[in-house]
């Protein structure tokens, strides 16, 4: 779409565009470029100088055992958060619209978690699990279960993904709530006179008509559980024990900061930016042409 | 039939009941970390590392939150507060301010690499800076902005989701009052400020507590650009109150902190709570 009616002249639009433009070349382009630039090459361990591997970095990444284990911990991760936090959101959702009054102070509750940082999220789920101090784990000690998501790496991993879901059961919620309520009253009650009950028309009817929300919201929380729990991981496991926890992004920092291995973090940015790309094409291939029914 | 209905299917007596108690349920649920973070807040450090601790609050709230707010441990927590807010008001203002310029000069104009500037706009939408740490790192440290506002600001404006959405509402505006405008002899600036400027208000509000959250929430950056604790923000300095090797944590000022660095962005979602929901739902399409 483009409008008709424009103004003249060129300098001023130019100087308008300016600052995004200068902004993004400066913190994103160059940053970008030199990832890609740096992926091609090993630095010696005192960064003097650097040799040119062309693209042995990615060769030896995608046979490093280490990093397709952390593919799978992402993989794992993703679709485990995606679950956690679409599937109690929705049952929520459906609750709430079924009423008809107050409706609206449970939303107000609901949203807070949203509002949390990730990083503070995992802060307080640490509190609740933490070996020494944590009610959870003490009451689970009484129950005859002994908690240590600092030894066993499962129970480091299903730490992560609650305290990941958790903020995210909000958001989901909203949008599920949104779409339950633009579903036509009509349409349920017809369904009611013909002596349909509340969980056949919601397999049947409502839920066929949540689709399009259904994929947007897979999509964008594998993205969030890729890219944006980077804080929860780091405050509760730091991606241990043993590198269970260890997603992709992870590696990123703990390989380019802690480790200093540029050459191979470089590498594992341009695999991550090739995921997106993925990911981005993927959103608007499929779900756009879903979303408007 | 007796049963008070309002709306055909709309559940009543004891199914309505039962809905109610599913969603207290849920409420109670979600709510328990932010509950347990508040009453440790409350409460002394030997009541909390002699589990279980109390699940209902202390009377010690002021000790502990001056405690946290004017000695902290690190730094202060009331310098982290004010880092955080510095920071989340600076992303939000800024990304809409570019977002504003660019958004109207391609609406508005046809120039020279119009197209270029947009696609390569385009290409900044989707990709966050947790994939490129490293170089921005590089690119920040080298314009020695390491412990600095505008290092903390600046790599998290180039993104071009503000813009798109301006875009997109800009090309809603009636053609007839950039006509009317363009008659008038009014400059383009002028049309701007008065006219779409003030047609984006509720946009620019919506965006902006999306924004604000975005900024507050922020973790990996501040991690790696503020190793001055001065600088820390409040979210990432949490963690950073934690001792390292077997010390105990101070736990009822860890979670005080917990609380206060909560308190901002949920005043600001629940407040605002119809804009954040427009504003979501706008940023997402």
């Amino acid at each position: 779409m483009e409008k008709r009616v424009t103004f003249k002249g060129w300098l001023l639009p130019v100087l308008l565009i300016a600052p995004q433009v200068l902004i993004s070349a400066v913190f994103f382009f160059y940053p970008a470029g030199q990832a890609i630039w740096q992926s091609l090459f090993i630095p010696d361990p005192f960064g003097l100088s650097s040799q040119f591997v062309g693209l042995g970095n990615f060769e030896f990444l995608l046979g490093d055992k280490f990093y397709r284990t952390s593919f799978l911990t992402t993989a794992t991760f993703s679709i485990l958060v995606t679950l956690c936090s679409m599937i109690p959101a929705l049952f929520l959702a459906v609750m709430a619209d079924r009423l008809i009054k107050g409706s609206g102070v449970y939303r107000t509750l609901l949203i807070w978690p949203y509002a949390v940082a990730p990083a503070v999220a995992g802060v307080l789920w640490l509190f609740m699990f933490n070996t020494r101090v944590g009610v959870v784990s003490w009451y689970l000690g009484n129950l005859g279960y002994d908690w240590n998501h600092v030894l066993n790496g499962g129970e480091a991993m299903g730490l992560v993904v609650v305290a990941s879901a958790w903020g995210r059961i909000s958001y989901n919620f909203l949008f599920f709530f949104a779409a339950l309520q633009a579903v036509p009253k009509s349409v349920i009650e017809a369904a009611a006179i013909d002596g349909a009950r509340f969980w056949r028309r919601f397999w049947t009817i409502v839920l066929p008509l949540l689709s399009p929300t259904t994929f947007f919201l897979l999509v964008v929380n594998v993205v969030y559980s890729f890219f944006e729990t980077f804080g929860v991981i780091h405050t509760i496991t730091s991606g241990g024990p043993q590198q269970s926890t260890t997603v992709l992004v992870y590696k990123v920092f703990a390989d380019g900061f802690v480790g200093q291995d540029l050459g191979s973090s470089s590498a594992q940015s341009v695999i991550l930016l090739v995921v997106v790309g993925l990911l981005t094409v993927f959103q608007f291939k499929f779900i756009e042409k879903r979303v408007h029914y | 039939m007796a049963q008070q209905r309002d709306g055909m299917v709309e559940k009543r007596g004891a199914g309505l009941w039962l809905t109610h108690v599913f969603m207290i349920f849920g409420v109670l649920v979600i709510f328990f970390p932010i509950w347990l973070a508040f009453v440790a807040s409350t409460v002394t450090q030997p009541e909390i590392v002699q589990p279980p601790m109390p699940l209902w609050p202390g009377d010690r709230f002021w000790e502990n939150y001056s405690a946290a707010l004017f000695s902290g441990v690190n730094v202060p927590v009331s310098t982290m507060l004010f880092n955080s807010l510095v920071m989340a008001i600076g992303i939000a203002v800024g990304k809409i301010v570019i977002s504003l310029l660019s958004a109207f000069a391609i609406v508005y104009f046809r120039f020279p690499g119009r197209t270029f500037f947009f696609w390569m706009i385009f290409l900044t939408l989707m990709l966050p800076v947790e994939v490129r740490i490293v170089p921005t790192f590089e690119v920040v440290a080298g314009f020695g902005m390491l412990n600095s506002y505008g290092g903390l600001i600046f790599p998290l404006i180039a993104s071009a989701t503000a813009t798109f959405l301006f875009r997109q509402f800009f090309l809603t505006i009636p053609d007839e009052l950039a006509e009317a405008a363009r008659v008038d002899g009014a400059s383009p600036m002028r049309f701007f400020w008065d006219i779409v400027v003030p047609m984006s208000r509720t946009n620019v509000a919506a965006l902006f507590v999306i924004l604000f959250i975005y900024g507050w929430n922020q973790y990996l950056w501040p991690l790696l650009i503020t190793t001055d604790p001065e600088m820390n923000t409040i979210v990432m300095g949490i963690k950073q109150m934690f001792p390292s090797g077997d010390d105990v944590a101070d736990w009822p000022v860890i979670m005080a902190t917990s609380i206060l660095a909560m308190i901002p962005p949920v005043i600001v979602v629940v407040s605002m709570q119809r804009l954040f929901i427009r504003g979501l739902v706008d940023s997402e399409k």
